[in-house]
């Protein structure tokens, strides 16, 4: 069974209709990346993964797991396993990081049936894992993003990541604005965090991060579907070509 | 007896006026005939002119600027009157639950009279002098003084520094007070557990008005944090108008916490008036989270250069509950600055009201004044008034204001459900959160740690209340889970 399958999805906000039929099977272990222009409706898909209610799903249908992942609220969908690597990681006055990330896991692990972690459990995983995305103990007092830079937040995503330990997680264009070393220490929280339960779903307009992460799919999405697939060679003809070679392909092959 | 109207009102204003003050009348009327011996002449003065000022006045309408946001016509028309000595029996334990864990000493007054048999007063640390007012004033008046309680300070603080002239409630409660706390730290006194005030009401079978008065003096140098807490038993309706004349002395660092977690009938005013030499330090805490109508006046006058004040408030306020902050802050002197931070929570059809109101004299300079109201509201049928007013007269100066009105954020609220956190829960936290940030600006742990149990407290009843109305009317509860994006709307 595929840990994801995405069949005809039609999704649209405010009455307007951003996606119009993604068909995508993921599987656990795979890595797949999601390219495609501005507005071709590569965060709304990730958006409604994560359920976020203002996407209205108007047909088709998600199985996570074999559950339909569309009567999930995103809190259900968290305890099941979906992970959103946010493109704009929300800011928390007031709520501490530390206690933020194991009140999720916690929140989580309760779903889950299991055993909830005291602060003697938690602590050491927490820093183990700060260290890996190269991020300062310090961080652990303050709010959630708060005063983080950019680069920052994105590593701080990864980081919840790790922590999480989700079956599928969606980065969302979490290379955006990355200097080369945020770049590096994303892709390697990334890497160590592949698994052959786990499965990722990788937004990205660009090649950069591919380098460090070589997919095993990648698919570009256009005005709502997705118009091509192929291996990670994909990608680099992306790269070199342009996506509206790969639209207009997709017209000839596809005629509406 | 003697009695007097108002100096200046003319016979028709005072006929409407008595008619509506009877109550007031009877009750000075009372007062004066059980104190006249005990008073000394300094005091009688004070409450007679006090007394004049309120009867001529009478109470404000919203046409006064200063009250435009809350209407008194409830509060005018309920006779209230005084309680009787002994008019309720508290037993000890119905006390226990409202006491401050690791609280110095503390001072019960049920409906306005000292409870000695209630209050824990032994042990109490090095230059702290502690005493029912109205017992002060009797030692000083039979010559029976404790070793080291001076009582003439009374005489030379009590009533100069509320303002009875503006403030009809001030001038109430100078003219009808019947006891309170009289606090003095030693110089250099380093008091550092809190001083628990705790007022209580209690069902007397009828209306009953209290009106505590409060004396803290902080000799120079002294340290202290003084919590002043007002609590019902029972569900009878009361009205408590309190006023609190803090003098801080030179460098003292004084800490003020107002703690109002009455029952939804009551009608609490309180006036906490600061009075700040050179260099001192004061903060005051507001956390309002009873009541049903509730004001709550702030005065700090910056009296000497290098004073520094934190004006730090929480009001939560839910069904049709209405808290009313009025801040004065007057920079007398330079180089003083101030900070106001003030959150307000409304559910239900609760109403709250920011007034911040800044004056820096003329000779203020190089004052630094910051002011900032920051309000989350719950439901559509709550509401909030948050009202700037800076008057500046000084030409080098920094003043700033600022507030918002905004929603719980779907965006975090969003973030969180998509790590695991359950809607209600989510929400709670974000609640909690944004409550807390009153909590990092309290600095004496022991009244820290308290505040922050009632303000779990509140809101856990707040989220309780909520899921039972969600329970009732599901359809009715749907709505206010779409928030508009751009919820916060900046209106200073």
């Amino acid at each position: 069974m595929a840990l994801l399958e995405i069949d005809d999805l039609h999704a649209s906000v405010d009455g307007h209709e951003i996606l119009k039929g993604v068909n995508l099977t993921v599987n656990a272990g795979e890595v797949h990346s999601i390219m495609g222009p501005n507005g071709s409706g590569k965060s709304t898909l990730a958006a409604v993964l994560a359920r976020r209610e203002t996407y209205e799903v108007t047909r088709g249908r998600i199985l996570f797991g074999g559950k339909d992942l569309l009567e999930m609220k995103p809190e259900d969908a968290a305890c099941q396993g979906v992970f959103l690597a946010f493109q704009y990681p929300v800011e928390i006055p007031g709520i501490g990081n530390a206690y933020f990330l194991r009140s999720a896991m916690n929140a989580i692990r309760k779903y889950r049936g299991e055993d909830e972690l005291d602060a003697m459990d938690f602590l050491p995983l927490y820093k183990e894992r700060l260290k890996l995305l190269e991020m300062d103990e310090k961080l652990m007092n303050r709010s959630v993003n708060e005063g983080f830079s950019g680069g920052e937040k994105k590593r701080h995503e990864i980081l919840q990541l790790a922590m999480l330990q989700p079956k599928l997680a969606i980065l969302d264009e979490t290379d955006s604005g990355l200097d080369i070393d945020a770049l590096r220490i994303v892709a390697q929280g990334m890497n160590a965090m592949r698994s052959p339960d786990r499965a990722f779903v990788v937004i990205t307009h660009y090649q950069r991060l591919l380098n460090y992460i070589a997919p095993d799919f990648v698919h570009v999405l256009a005005d709502g579907k997705i118009v091509r697939s192929g291996g990670a060679e994909l990608a680099l003809e992306l790269e070199e070509k342009g996506y509206s070679w790969a639209e207009a392909d997709a017209a000839q092959a596809l005629p509406a | 007896m003697r009695v007097r109207a108002g100096k200046g009102g003319s016979e028709k204003s005072m006929a409407t006026a008595t008619g509506r003050l009877e109550k007031y009348l009877e009750a000075y009327g009372e007062l004066i005939a059980l104190r006249q011996e005990r008073d000394p002449v300094w005091l009688r003065q004070l409450r007679e002119d006090a007394w004049a000022r309120f009867f001529a006045k009478g109470f404000p309408t919203t046409h006064d600027e200063d009250w435009r946001f809350t209407n008194l016509a409830p509060l005018a028309r309920t006779s209230f009157r005084r309680p009787a000595k002994g008019d309720a029996a508290i037993a000890a334990q119905e006390i226990e639950t409202f006491r401050v864990a690791g609280a110095a000493c503390q001072l019960v007054f049920v409906n306005g009279h000292f409870a000695p048999e209630l209050s824990e007063v032994e042990n109490l640390p090095k230059g702290l002098e502690i005493c029912s007012l109205q017992r002060a004033i009797d030692c000083g008046m039979d010559g029976c003084a404790p070793e080291g309680c001076a009582p003439e300070g009374i005489e030379q603080h009590l009533g100069r520094y509320a303002d009875v002239r503006r403030d009809v409630f001030a001038a109430l409660n100078t003219a009808l007070w019947e006891d309170g706390a009289y606090l003095r730290i030693r110089r250099r006194a380093v008091i550092e557990q809190p001083v628990h005030l705790l007022y209580v009401s209690a069902g007397a079978g009828a209306e009953i008005m209290t009106h505590p008065r409060t004396l803290i003096v902080a000799e120079p140098a002294s340290q202290a944090a003084v919590i002043e807490d007002y609590v019902s038993i029972g569900d009878e309706t009361a009205f408590s108008n309190a006023v609190t004349e803090l003098v801080a002395g030179q460098d003292a660092v004084i800490s003020h916490f107002l703690v109002e977690r009455e029952n939804l009938a009551a009608f609490n005013v309180s006036t906490l008036r600061l009075e700040q030499a050179h260099g001192t330090n004061v903060s005051s805490h507001s956390i309002l989270l009873g009541g049903g109508l509730v004001r709550n006046n702030v005065h700090p006058v910056l009296g000497g250069e290098g004073a520094e004040c934190l004006i730090n408030g929480l009001f939560v306020g839910a069904g049709r509950q209405h808290m009313d902050n009025y801040m004065l802050v007057e920079h007398a002197q330079p180089q003083c600055s101030s900070r106001q931070f003030y959150n307000g929570i409304l559910d239900g059809a609760a109403r709250g009201v920011f007034h911040g109101r800044i004056i820096v004299h003329k000779d203020a300079q190089k004052t630094d004044a910051k002011q900032t109201n920051r309000n989350l509201l719950l439901s559509d049928n709550a509401r909030i008034d948050t009202k700037p007013q800076l008057e500046i007269h000084a030409d080098d100066v920094k003043c700033t204001h600022g507030a918002t009105i905004g929603q719980i954020e779907e965006d975090q609220l969003f973030y969180l459900r998509t790590r695991g956190f359950a809607e209600a829960e989510a929400r709670n936290t974000l609640l909690y959160a944004f409550a807390a940030e009153c909590l990092d600006r309290m600095k004496e742990p022991a009244a820290r740690e308290f505040a922050e149990g009632l303000i779990r407290e509140r809101l856990h009843e707040l989220a309780q209340s909520r899921k039972a109305s969600a329970a009732a009317a599901p359809v009715e509860s749907a709505a206010p889970a779409k928030v508009d994006a751009q919820s916060w709307e900046e209106v200073g």
